[in-house]
């Protein structure tokens, strides 16, 4: 075990090592830093200062040693657009994007497990195949079109919900929250939905196919020939066993809605890092760009090997596979 | 025997004629989808002989004839079906060469990454080791940034490298190439699980004792075996691979506004959301829609009738 | 940087304390009547709460209600006193101040005569991005606590004009937070400034989220007497255009500085939002690109753009009715002078158009010897001007119909600003609004003036002309402004006469409020000016 937890680990470093190269490259190589931060009037001298300072006269090496030193301390540098420190930036924007992805993926488990169960033991009954339709409309739309179409509906014409922002927020500790207020819970219904559509009808699509995989199993078979009433085998059985890889996915799932969240973000104005992403990159805000993509990646990185090392934790005969490559498949 | 020779079916009526054929035929919603999905094809690919007007010809607009509604308002003009937007672009044809850019960078994206992940696939299962571990290292590292993320980073990377003048008669490219470079990885893995299968039976082993070379047997006698799988990952990354564009279109960092794809129309429109004219955001989005739903009911269909165990 | 955070939180902390305090006593005097909020929609965030560290008008527009210059706009745009209460000339280079007493800062320092020269030090400070905004500085000194003395380079007629936006820091508070100097984002340093204001003026920064939320508290202490009634203002910034639009019709915003003009009509029948719209003082040109070559074109060995009757071509192709009536929704002001009406130096005799005249346009081109046309490249901008992609986009179209092959390029200014300034370009739709100076000498030296010294700084093409520039020049020294305005209206007449720039229009403008917004006074700087807004 503590071989195989050093291994899995030495491999999250090594891929997060891999994603900090690129964000160095990004940093290093798209536009010259030094024509980003200085005005246009600026000496040959002055450039030259910039440059040593910023340690670009080093070699390449030392210059990503450097870079990664700096970002494992948290230190991104400073942003060209704002003239704030990159980490203070982010961090002030990570508990606005977190509640977002947060309800958005609460909600995807309240509505996707319930309609999951339903289309499949109702496998042929008519709303269950237009629910299965629906479904892959769910996928179909893109997301800003309904975002869009949600503020026409339910702010402009109805005038129910907010159209952008937070509402108002508390402040707990350097946690910013807008779970505590009632507009800043309103705040979060519309991006909330639009971000957690894809994600219902994955959970939906995921608990119904490993239902009617679980239904065909002998256990399910002997339960019912115990004579157990349909509910409780479809519930207590069958959807309980179920469950670990809906949870699994659910959680892999939650670094691809924090990046998928910078659409919605900027559908809705959510001040969130998603759309400090998109602002940055068309004022080619480099540092703030190459940091975005450090935080997210870490993110889910951390979350897969978490993920794997409980899988390998519970069932020890996975430790094998996991090794082997295919510790990322889905 | 002979009345197969006599009567040559040909390929359309084989298909129909075989397994998967036959579920095509039993399922509305796939032929459904495919037909929806051809006519969309061929109306983008004709678009310059159905569209009223070339919406890149500026000598062809006419800023007077500006957000006129569609035919069946009040205000609607012949022949502007489905209204024009603020520069007296007919949206009817904007839509279809829309389409037409969406569809050739979706295409050409799937082609381009499935191409790249089935070489990287079979190299990565053939060889195995030291290259093996390296190339799957690599996938890894892309999984590990998420897909819209790698996409947005890539395509402003290369936008950057580019010289000024070139950034927007190239935008198409770097858009497939960003989109390529996020979705290869998918393809990679199931090429190379089953060429790892395939690589130790003995046909291959054969083929290698005979000294084929290595590229030969992977062309011709691995890559045969492993396309089914490729071809369904295909088919339902064609509407992630539309969506994708789209997307990167809609937050502005895709196709320019002079040569706009389906996104870049929905972001246009947007703007005029409030101002009543709604046909701008609505037929794109509907366009768009439909698309994407087509290939994805088709892809959903062949996955499952390729699929032995619900058969 | 964990000390640091210490610090600011204890000080925060305080000040809110204070603010507490401040706002109960304020309470109490006004009889208990609710607090007053105006949430205010504004399409970007200011580049940082300094108003040194970045040339931006929006910029320096918002912090005018934190920070004070010595005189200031009032809203007919006539030159006031503020800070200073009056001033004379001692000599043609010598100008002397008399400041306000009793004056304090948001901190409760007192406002003195070393807060104007430390202030006047940093922005022109050669690390200061804006040492632009007063190019006629050469030094100043304190008299008495109450007296400043302002030296120029040479005679300068302007220099009240520049002093509208520069504004006064606390010397005090600059020097314990090590900010006396410029904050110079390559130096690696964040500035306190950046983040932290200590102004004089009628609102003070509560508290600030970049990009999100920033709140201002009235400042109960301001030495003016307030014309409005504002408690707080809430600071939104909101980059959609479609969602601000959307947040002002659902009350989540009472006002916006910039409402688009597509949504006028849907936002003037809305009971509950009024729309206030004028024209700017910004004029919009065409501008070209009059080096040795074309920058992209099929015409290598010369540029057509130096010929005259190619510019004439250009100009007569524009159906400048069209434009108005569809691109800028019947809203802007078509002009065939350079600059406004309300500019000194404006002569209506130069505001008159060559008229449309395809036929004309396409002969002036074969004459040149272009009759199939030529390629060249067009340089727009999707954030910049009012409807700016919408008015490209149609000159582009009517240049198509004259023979002309345009390659239009859009995209957002960030992308477009560093090929302006490098010269990548053909033509390129240019705004200029002659702010905050409100004289044609703005666009003169700084725009048509070949590049000299700090002359020329946006001449990104190549225009000039000698006898512009010794018009310019003389013009910048003449103390009579009689003779000086003549020689600026020779000069624009020249630049008129060789159709050197394509005149466009004045842009509209357009704020929309809700109803709850009682008053409020709309300049043609299109400055909002929340210190004279009341609401109900």
């Amino acid at each position: 075990m503590p071989a195989f937890l050093l291994k899995r680990l030495l491999n999250a470093a090594g891929v997060m090592l891999a994603v900090a190269f690129i964000a160095f490259l990004i940093f290093r190589f798209v536009g010259d830093p030094v024509e980003l931060m200085l005005n246009e009037q600026a000496s040959q001298a002055q450039r030259d200062e910039l440059r040593v300072r910023l340690g670009l006269d080093k070699g390449f090496v030392l210059q990503f040693a450097t870079f990664v030193g700096n970002a494992v301390r948290g230190d991104f540098g400073i942003s060209y657009r704002n003239q704030q420190e990159v980490f203070t930036l982010i961090a002030e924007r990570f508990p606005a994007t977190f509640e977002l992805v947060l309800v958005a993926t609460f909600l995807s488990l309240a509505i996707g497990i319930p309609l999951g169960v339903y289309t499949a033991i109702r496998r042929d009954s008519l709303l269950a195949k237009a629910l299965q339709f629906v479904s892959v409309l769910g996928v179909s739309l893109p997301s800003f079109a309904l975002g869009i179409l949600f503020i026409l509906v339910f702010s402009v014409t109805l005038q129910w919900l907010p159209a952008f922002g937070r509402g108002e927020t508390v402040q707990l500790g350097w946690w910013s929250t807008g779970l505590l207020t009632a507009s800043g819970r309103k705040a979060l219904i519309l991006p909330g939905v639009t971000l957690s559509l894809f994600q219902i009808t994955l959970v939906m699509r995921l608990v119904r196919a490993e239902m009617m995989e679980t239904m065909r199993t002998d256990f399910i078979r002997f339960a019912r020939a115990r004579g157990l009433t349909m509910r409780s085998v479809h519930f207590r059985h069958a959807l309980r066993n179920c469950l670990m890889p809906v949870i699994t996915v659910t959680g892999l799932q939650i670094g691809n809605l924090i990046a998928f969240a910078l659409v919605t973000e900027t559908v809705f104005q959510w001040p969130g890092m998603g759309l400090l992403f998109v602002q940055a990159v068309t004022f080619v805000d480099i540092p703030v760009m190459a940091a975005y993509l450090i935080v997210v990646s870490f993110i889910f990185v951390s979350l897969n090997t978490l993920v794997d090392l409980t899988y390998a934790w519970v069932d020890p005969r996975l430790r094998e596979d996991a090794l082997s490559g295919a510790a990322n498949a889905r | 025997m002979l009345a197969e020779k006599i009567r040559k079916p040909s390929p359309i009526a084989r298909f129909l004629d075989s397994d998967i054929g036959w579920s095509f035929r039993r399922t509305p919603a796939a032929w459904l989808s495919a037909l929806m999905l051809v006519l969309l094809i061929l109306t983008a690919l004709l678009c310059p002989l159905i569209a009223p007007q070339n919406p890149y010809d500026l000598a062809q607009i006419f800023i007077d004839k500006a957000e006129i509604p569609p035919i069946w308002a009040a205000d609607g003009e012949w022949p502007f079906l489905l209204g024009t937007d603020p520069q007296g672009r007919d949206v009817l044809s904007a839509i279809l060469y829309g389409t037409r850019v969406s569809l050739i960078i979706g295409f050409a994206a799937v082609l381009v990454s499935m191409t790249l992940g089935v070489t990287i696939g079979l190299v990565a299962g053939f060889h195995g080791g030291r290259i093996d571990n390296l190339l799957m290292r690599l996938g890894d590292t892309v999984l590990s940034i998420p897909t819209l993320l790698m996409a947005i980073l890539v395509s402003a990377i290369f936008r950057e490298l580019l010289p000024p003048n070139l950034r927007e008669p190239f935008a198409a490219v770097v858009l497939v190439v960003s989109i390529s470079l996020t979705n290869w990885v998918q393809y990679a893995r199931t090429v190379r699980a089953s060429t790892m299968v395939e690589r130790r039976k003995e046909y291959v082993l054969a083929a290698r004792i005979i000294k084929v070379p290595a590229i030969r047997i992977m062309a011709r006698h691995i890559l045969p075996n492993t396309l089914t799988p490729v071809m369904v990952a295909a088919t339902l990354n064609l509407g992630l691979a539309i969506l994708s564009e789209a997307t990167l279109s809609f937050l502005g960092v895709g196709m320019p506004i002079t040569q706009p794809s389906l996104g870049t129309l929905i972001r246009i429109g947007n703007q005029y959301l409030f101002s009543g004219s709604w046909w701008l955001v609505v037929f794109p989005s509907l366009q768009l829609g439909l698309i994407v739903l087509s290939v994805n009911l088709l892809g959903d269909w062949l996955r499952d009738a390729l699929n032995p165990k619900l058969r | 940087m964990t000390k640091a955070s210490l610090a600011t939180k204890s000080r925060l902390t305080l000040k809110s304390c204070l603010l507490a305090a401040v706002a109960l006593t304020g309470a109490v005097i006004s009889g208990a009547a609710e607090a007053k909020t105006l949430k205010w929609g504004a399409a970007r965030e200011i580049a940082s709460l300094d108003p040194y560290s970045y040339g931006d008008t929006f910029t320096l527009s918002v912090l005018n209600h934190v920070y004070e210059g010595l005189v200031r706009y009032t809203g007919d745009l006539k030159i006031e006193p503020a800070l200073a209460e009056s001033w004379e000339t001692v000599s043609p280079t010598v100008w002397r101040f008399k400041l306000r007493q009793g004056v304090k800062f948001h901190n409760g320092n007192p406002f003195t005569a070393d807060d104007v020269v430390a202030s006047l030090e940093r922005v022109t400070h050669a690390d200061s991005p804006l040492k632009g905004n007063l190019p006629a500085y050469k030094s100043s000194k304190t008299i008495d606590d109450f007296t400043v003395e302002i030296e120029v380079n040479g005679p300068y007629p302007l220099l009240l004009n520049d002093l509208t936006n520069i504004f006064v820091f606390d010397k005090e508070w600059l020097v314990a937070n090590n900010s006396l100097l410029p904050t110079d984002s390559g130096k690696g340093v964040k500035g306190y400034a950046t983040d932290n204001a200590n102004g004089t003026g009628p609102f003070i920064v509560e508290s600030r989220r970049a990009d999100s939320k920033t709140v201002y508290v009235k400042n109960p202490n301001w030495w003016d007497k307030p014309q409005h009634n504002i408690d707080t203002i809430e600071f939104l910034p909101i980059a959609s255009a479609s969602t601000r639009v959307a947040a002002l019709l659902s009350g989540e915003i009472d006002f916006t500085n910039v409402a688009p003009l597509q949504d006028l009509p849907r936002l003037s029948a809305s009971p509950d939002v009024k729309v206030l719209q004028t024209n700017e003082l910004r004029t919009v040109i065409f501008a070209f690109n009059l080096g040795d070559k074309l920058f992209e074109s099929d015409v290598k060995d010369k540029n057509p753009l130096k010929d005259i009757r190619v510019r004439e071509a250009l100009y007569r192709a524009i159906d400048i009715d069209a434009v108005q009536k569809r691109a800028m929704r019947g809203l802007s002001r078509n002009t065939g002078a350079l600059i406004a009406p309300a500019i000194p130096g404006y002569e209506p005799s130069q505001d008159v158009r060559l008229p449309f005249d395809l036929d004309g346009a396409k002969k002036l081109l074969t004459a040149a010897g272009y009759p199939a046309g030529f390629n060249f490249q067009m340089n727009c901008q999707s954030d910049g001007l009012v409807n700016e992609e919408e008015f490209c986009q149609a000159v582009a179209a009517m240049w198509s119909r004259a023979g002309f092959k345009p390659n239009l390029s859009l995209a957002p200014r960030s992308q477009q600003t560093p090929k302006r300034v490098k010269g990548e370009f053909d033509v390129i739709s240019f705004g200029w609004a002659n702010e905050p100076m409100i004289d044609a000498y703005s666009i003169l030296i700084q725009v048509m003036r070949s590049k000299s010294g700090s002359g020329g700084v946006f001449n990104w093409g190549n225009w000039g002309d000698p006898r512009i520039d010794a018009l310019i020049d003389k013009a910048g020294v003449e103390l009579d402004t009689g003779k000086r305005i003549t020689m600026m209206q020779e000069a624009l007449k020249i630049a008129k006469t060789e159709h050197l720039f394509i005149p466009m229009h004045q842009q509209p403008m357009a704020w929309a409020m809700r109803s709850t917004v009682a008053q409020t006074v709309q300049a043609s700087d299109n400055k909002p000016r929340l210190w004279l807004t009341t609401l109900k």
